[in-house]
């Protein structure tokens, strides 16, 4: 990172209003240059070690209340050989850690009180009551909240933004943050399309100016065959991972 | 209103820096706040305002910088700077561009009563 401004480029080809960088520009101003999430991130990247060393690849599924993360997460073990965990995070409640543990996936509840995001060290309290030893992948189901999870690195490898049909096309714009961050975005509740005024190819527009090359897999858990690019995305995200890790080791 | 837990972590890192400098207060905290970080300034300044009355930071002043998105072009190499929240290249259109700067919620600089 800069040592200027914090901008992301490292080597001194742009402008800046300080161009020297002093530790102390005089007895009172100190020049620091610090994320001011960074006790996060730091934490953030505790996490996603401790999944490395365990080699499980961890999504962070994010999108608004409602929206199908849950009834997702309760359907795709019909489908993907990978074997899977979830850490919930709600306000209130363990409704959504009890409906996984009735189908025979194992979560764990993060009940966050009044907090409209999980963050790192929630994730990492969470961690402890996971066996990551006999877990391919692990799912952190974010509170549903389109805005304030976008803005919490938890830990996680990739970022999977659900947006349902019903919600309306025009979320991307509205909530471009969150949109921006994914690395993959699920529209659901497909075969609600013929009856709400949903234009695919508007959503695929907007995202385009926002993410241009962020995937887009269309899904219905109705539907059976639909299952199959998400499931593919997922194989491939963790063999990916997986061969990153055997690289940096 | 994430806006709240930022603001903590802020205080908490400018009280950690107050304490290394051997300050007893902080005058002014600058920021830098992306348009794209998925903050709210308002609630941010709000949010300090409210929080900073128990601490070193009692009498600060919070000095917001909005930065816009710096986009480096990879296909005409143009580096650009917009406050629309789209990443393609405003001179060519690409869509393979760099996000330089506009992401990021920043702690700058600090003024301290040492």
């Amino acid at each position: 990172m800069c040592q200027d401004c914090g901008c992301s480029i490292t080597h001194d080809h742009h402008d800046h209003s300080l161009k020297t960088n002093p530790q102390l520009n005089d007895k009172k101003t100190l020049s620091v240059i610090h994320k001011i999430l960074s006790k996060n991130d730091l934490e953030a990247q505790h996490n996603r070690n401790h999944f490395n060393q365990h080699q499980v690849t961890a999504f962070n599924i994010m999108s608004s209340p409602g929206s199908g993360k849950t009834t997702l997460l309760e359907h795709l073990c019909q489908y993907s050989n990978l074997r899977y965990a979830v850490i919930e995070g709600d306000l209130e409640t363990s409704r959504d850690a009890d409906r996984l543990i009735a189908k025979g996936i194992l979560a764990y509840q993060i009940q966050t009180g009044s907090a409209c995001h999980l963050d790192a060290f929630m994730v990492h309290g969470a961690l402890h009551h996971i066996k990551l030893d006999e877990l391919d992948i692990c799912f952190v189901e974010n509170v549903g909240n389109l805005v304030c999870p976008a803005s919490y690195d938890v830990g996680t490898h990739k970022n999977i933004v659900l947006l349902s049909v019903p919600e309306g096309d025009d979320k991307i714009e509205k909530y471009p943050v969150m949109f921006r961050k994914a690395d993959v975005v699920v529209i659901t509740k497909t075969d609600l399309l013929p009856y709400f005024d949903f234009n695919l190819e508007h959503a695929k527009a907007e995202l385009y100016k926002l993410n241009p090359h962020v995937d887009l897999i269309e899904l219905s858990v109705k539907d059976a065959a639909t299952f199959n690019p998400l499931v593919n995305w997922l194989a491939t995200a963790h063999d990916n991972n997986l061969t990153a890790n055997i690289q940096e080791a | 209103m994430h806006e709240y837990s930022i603001v903590m972590a802020l205080i908490e890192q400018c009280e950690a820096l107050a304490k290394q400098h051997q300050a007893i207060a902080v005058e002014r905290v600058d920021i830098k706040v992306g348009i794209l970080s998925g903050v709210e300034p308002s609630l941010l300044a709000q949010a300090f305002n409210t929080f900073k009355l128990d601490g070193i930071c009692a009498k600060a002043s919070l000095d917001m910088h909005i930065q816009p998105l710096v986009l480096q072009c990879n296909h005409c190499n143009t580096r650009s700077e917009q406050m629309h929240r789209v990443v393609l290249c405003p001179d060519c259109n690409s869509a393979d561009t760099r996000v330089v700067d506009g992401e990021d919620m920043m702690l700058m600089q600090l003024e301290m009563d040492t």
